[in-house]
């Protein structure tokens, strides 16, 4: 177990470092300059080659790489070319609605897919089932922007429940800042929960076709209470599987609900980055969010591991 | 034939019908700009009406359908022309250094936010329907080179793979004479898969105003067109938001239905 | 329980107050507006929601811009002018503070005269000050400025907000920290959300009506509609969308204020591209398109529309529209005569602001309609200070000259539409070397009609300052001379 371990880890820390490699090399070769959008159109060769300098834009790309990595290993993602803010500190704002947000659909989606998954394999080809799968695939099939403009307009626009965009804060207080995550995780939420429906649905269907439940109904189980107290527990392995990588995705792939409802999050810091050439920000949290992906992932093998010795050897 | 096949290759068949009849016919030329009758709500003369350039919106849906189809084909196409071969050569030489660079790399690919990647990809090249293919082709590469790997993996044990073997076949003859036939169900199951989720990409990406550029109209963005809009004009927000839905709709059924049908372990599965 | 009964009671006498009408008017106002400034020193930055932050009201300059455009005295009392234009001894206000209680004095406009001009400067117009000689004190009351050379414009360049006066003693935290003379103090800045500002008790001058300001930062048009509409947010200056003004013109809780710009919206045309280099193309290009089809499509109708590189709010502007009036049948026949009778190809490149992204695919389809055929690429505006205002790659572009009194671009060959013609620079020089207004007004309307003859960009619209705010919020600028919000004469009504 301990050799597995030190073996992917290993192959995290690798994984990291190309990874890193990778961003810096993608955007050293971005056009655009970030001290010519600082100083607009009126903005003289001096003045440009002023700023430059005070940005470290000067430096060559070793030596600015080698800054970046040697910053991040101690805590210092550096210094936002156009804030002029530590990252750091841009990263700890945005993460404040990133994860809370990330969080909130993915107990949506779970609290949804789970009651959604049990009962449709519970009725298996009934009418339940067809109509609760007939709605999972209109789910993941709906663009989740498009549903969060119809929600606008209703919720927002219409019936004025809600606001059509914006955070109110924290120091709003927990239920006006849950209120105006409140349509976004919706949004997120509702494609994650029909997928996680269809797998828990499944999941469970091939553990009620497995020896030990086959062994469980010859013994004079229900199909109910075969299916409530064996199925359940072991069908729930891909289960989470499923839910921590969509809590990876969540984090990072929030980016167009952030757009639509103006969330100050990191999708959309990593965006105004990008249209900004604020290029230090855009490696930094690209390089958090993949680790936080690489993470959670290795994590996932572990428990995989720690739960089933056979995987040890594969990979 | 089941179900869901047949009501799902109905649906993208209208989809697929409707791009090619653009070809030859719309009800109203997409490039013309009638600014005197923008926002106009469905009438008989535009039945899904107008757009805030006077445009026919049904004329752009299928004009758009076009768009939507080829970027998601081709990136379909990118993903198992570089994923299948990549994944046949990791089961021939499984355990081995190959084998380990590739799982590796689609780790790697896999561990990038791939909506992030795509908008820097269109930051660094330009937005183009091209680079909106590329960079969602780019995530597709891993997904058929892991499940051809895997689909390979549990071949490369049978008996017709090891008389092969025996006969002197090489590992790249056996991959591609007897292996790849035998996984095709597998590619065409998930080439339908990911086909939809190339169309709903493309749409995310041309809404964020990163897919095909004006005036080749493109679904995602008569979405973002309308965003402002959609108080006073629902319906320019309605039937590009439902073009989308029942496409990706009609192809994931058929997916499902293509996997009941092709796939045999989950046909004795359903017993 | 007590507390309880206390609370209620408080509230109970609250709402008796405010029934027998003793309620004051509001103090508070909450203005919402698109871009986040990304940092407050407005002498270093070319972003114009610094300014639109803290011109006027946190930062001062020796001179001010009004309203109506005009140049009227700042943190400068007077000036006197030697007869060769080339000394300006500006007296200063007396008992003029910073907000961190430290005196604004002569040593301060030197300071930052010469920081703006220093070598190491990051001033965005460092241009502004490109004629000043030396800046002497002559007491902590006057100040001496001598020009190399004499400047017609020379107090309507300290008027901008890249000209105002900061101080030594806090300039280290400006971009964070900002420390002006004006009736409002910086007060926080959420980052990501809002700005706020809070009167400034010990102000020179008329004090502000509101003891405080929140400025709110909403990017997205759809979000800024709600927030207007719920009331979230009082005034939006620079409403983004101009298609949702007519529901608040609709609806009697909210006024629309509409008012000029200095933003002459143009079709940049690189003039050293071929076939750009023939003026007959060129003149084709003006003939083919529809000036008011691009103000209704584009702008909703809000826009006025112009024939040269000129606002028309200016008591020197001449109409010069009919020059390039719409005519499709003219432009192929000039294209034809330029040896186009098929047209040909080009790019259009057109960054964010929807005024270009809707404007360009309108052009476009005009542009088709005579035979040009356009290749539009959407750019943001790095890439677009790169590859078209630097690099010159391009051939067709849409932006709005939003600088006041601009026309003198045209007189620097390298700018970006490349326009080279020894005859406008003479005027230019010409113009900087004449004081009198009547001359002046004659050298700027014969450099209108010039650049308009020689069809250098096609001009198409003024673009309107469009605002809404709630009915009962007075002395709001409806015009923008500049980037500013100035808050400064705003109250509520009663």
């Amino acid at each position: 177990m301990l050799r597995f371990a030190l073996k992917r880890l290993m192959s995290l820390v690798v994984t990291l470092w190309v990874a890193s490699l990778v961003i810096f090399l993608s955007l050293e070769v971005v056009p655009g300059d970030p001290a010519a959008f600082m100083l607009g159109l009126n903005a003289q060769e001096d003045t440009l080659a002023a700023l430059r300098d005070e940005l470290g834009l000067n430096k060559g790309p070793v030596e600015r790489y080698t800054d970046w990595v040697g910053g991040m290993l101690v805590g210092d993602f550096g210094t936002s070319y156009t804030y002029r803010t530590p990252v750091s500190r841009m990263i700890l704002d945005r993460v404040q609605v990133s994860l809370p947000l990330a969080l909130y659909a993915l107990t949506l989606s779970t609290l949804i897919a789970f009651p959604a998954g049990i009962w449709a394999a519970a009725r298996r080809g009934k009418p339940t089932d067809i109509v609760v799968m007939g709605i999972t695939q209109l789910g993941v099939a709906i663009p989740n922007f498009w549903f969060a403009m119809l929600m606008v307009l209703v919720f927002a626009i219409n019936l004025r429940w809600f606001n059509a965009g914006g955070f109110a804060g924290w120091d709003a207080g927990f239920f006006p800042a849950m209120k105006s995550l409140t349509l976004p995780a919706i949004a997120l939420a509702l494609p994650q929960a029909s997928i996680l429906a269809r797998v828990m649905r499944s999941s469970l269907l091939d553990t009620l076709n497995e020896d030990f439940i086959r062994t469980a109904r010859a013994k004079g189980l229900s199909r109910r209470q075969a299916l409530w107290r064996h199925a359940l527990r072991n069908a729930l392995i891909p289960v989470l599987t499923i839910i921590g990588l969509q809590f990876a995705f969540l984090l990072a792939g929030a980016i167009i609900i952030e757009n639509v409802f103006f969330l100050p999050g990191l999708g959309r810091l990593v965006f105004q980055a990008i249209s900004a050439r604020d290029l230090i920000v855009v490696e930094s949290v690209v390089m958090l969010l993949v680790f936080a992906v690489v993470l959670v992932n290795f994590l996932v093998d572990l428990a995989y591991a720690a739960v089933d010795p056979r995987l040890r050897g594969r990979r | 034939m089941n179900r869901n096949l047949a009501f799902g290759a109905g649906l993208t068949a209208v989809f697929v019908l409707a791009a090619l009849i653009s070809f030859a016919w719309v009800p109203q030329d997409v490039t013309q700009m009638d600014i005197a009758n923008k926002i106009r709500p469905p009438s008989p003369a535009h039945p899904l009406g107008t757009d805030h350039f006077g445009r026919d919106i049904l004329s752009m849906i299928m004009v758009g359908a076009r768009t939507s189809i080829a970027v998601a084909l081709v990136a379909v196409g990118i993903g198992m022309g570089l994923g299948v071969p990549l994944g046949l050569a990791a089961a021939a030489r499984k355990g081995g250094w190959l084998d380990e660079v590739i799982m590796r790399a689609n780790d790697l690919v896999f561990a990038f936010p791939s909506l992030l990647i795509a908008i820097m990809i269109t930051a660094i090249f330009g937005a183009s329907a091209l680079n909106a293919i590329i960079a969602i082709g780019i995530f597709n590469i891993p997904v058929f080179a892991r499940l051809t790997r895997s689909g390979a993996l549990s071949l490369w044990t049978r008996d017709f793979v090891l008389a092969a073997r025996v006969a002197g076949k090489g590992a790249a003859r056996i991959s591609f004479e007897h292996i790849l036939p035998n996984v095709t169900n597998l590619l065409i199951v998930q080439g339908t898969i990911q086909f939809s989720l190339g169309i709903l990409a493309e749409a995310g990406l041309s809404y964020v105003g990163l897919g095909a550029q004006p005036p080749t109209p493109s679904w995602g963005r008569m979405l973002a067109d309308s965003q402002t809009m959609v108080s006073f004009a629902p319906h320019m927000a309605l039937f590009p938001g439902l073009a989308i839905l029942l496409t990706v709709l009609g192809l994931n059924l058929m997916g499902d239905g293509l996997r009941d049908l092709l796939d045999p372990r989950l046909r004795r599965d359903r017993q | 329980m007590f507390s309880g009964w206390l609370r209620a009671g408080a509230l109970s006498a609250a709402a008796v107050v405010a029934s027998v009408g003793w309620a004051q008017a509001r103090t508070d106002l909450v203005v919402g507006m698109q871009l986040e400034p990304p940092h407050l020193d407005p002498t270093s930055a070319a972003a114009g929601a610094i300014d639109s932050v803290l011109y006027s009201n946190v930062f001062e300059g020796l001179t001010r811009f009004m309203s109506d455009g005009s140049v009227v005295p700042g943190l400068a009392e007077s000036w006197e002018i030697s007869e060769d234009g080339t000394v300006y001894t500006f007296t200063l206000r007396s008992g003029v503070s910073f907000h961190d209680g430290t005196a604004m004095d002569a040593e301060d406009v030197k300071f930052s005269l010469d920081r703006a001009r220093a070598e190491d400067s990051q001033n965005a117009q460092k241009a502004l000050f490109a004629d000043i000689d030396t800046v002497e004190v002559v007491d902590p009351q006057t100040v001496r400025v001598t020009l190399k050379q004499p400047n017609g414009s020379f107090l309507f360049n300290m008027a901008w907000g890249d000209a105002v006066i900061v101080a030594p003693e806090s300039i280290d935290g400006i971009k964070q920290q900002p420390v002006g003379t004006g009736a409002f103090k910086f007060s926080n800045w959420v980052q990501g959300d809002r700005i706020e500002i809070v009167k400034n008790p010990d102000y020179w001058g008329e004090p502000a009506k509101l003891d405080r300001a929140t400025f709110k930062f909403i990017a997205d048009p759809t979000a800024a509609f709600a927030a207007v509409m719920a009331e979230d947010v009082h005034v939006f200056s620079g409403f983004p969308a101009p298609e949702n003004l007519p529901q608040f013109e609709a609806d009697p809780r909210f006024q629309v204020l509409v008012g000029s710009t200095e933003g002459e919206t143009i079709l940049g045309t690189n003039n050293k591209m071929p076939p750009f280099d023939n003026v007959k193309v060129r003149e084709a290009l003006a003939h083919a398109i529809d000036r008011q089809a691009i103000i209704d499509g584009a702008m909703f109708g809000y826009g006025t529309p112009i024939g040269t590189h000129f606002a028309p709010h200016n008591p020197d502007y001449v109409d010069l529209t009919g020059m390039s009036d719409y005519d499709p049948e003219k432009s192929k026949a000039l294209l034809a005569e330029a040896g186009f009778p098929d047209g040909f190809t080009t790019t259009l490149k057109l960054p964010p602001p929807s005024y270009a992204r809707r404007g360009g695919e309108i052009i476009a389809a005009q542009l088709r309609e005579v035979g040009i055929q356009t290749e539009i690429t959407n750019l943001e505006w790095p890439q677009w200070l790169e590859e078209v205002f630097r690099g010159k790659d391009f051939g067709l572009t849409i932006v709005s000259h939003t600088e006041p009194a601009d026309i003198n671009i045209y007189a620097r060959p390298d700018y970006y539409f490349q326009y080279d013609n020894p005859a406008f620079q003479q005027l230019m020089t010409d113009l900087n070397n004449t004081t009198d207004p009547a001359g002046r007004s004659a050298i700027l309307k014969q450099a209108q009609e010039m650049i308009a003859g020689d069809y250098v960009n096609g001009y198409l619209f003024q673009l309107a300052a469009l605002s809404v705010a709630n009915a009962k919020v007075m002395g709001l600028w409806a015009n923008a001379p500049t980037q500013a919000t100035d808050l400064t004469g705003v109250y509520w009504e009663d």
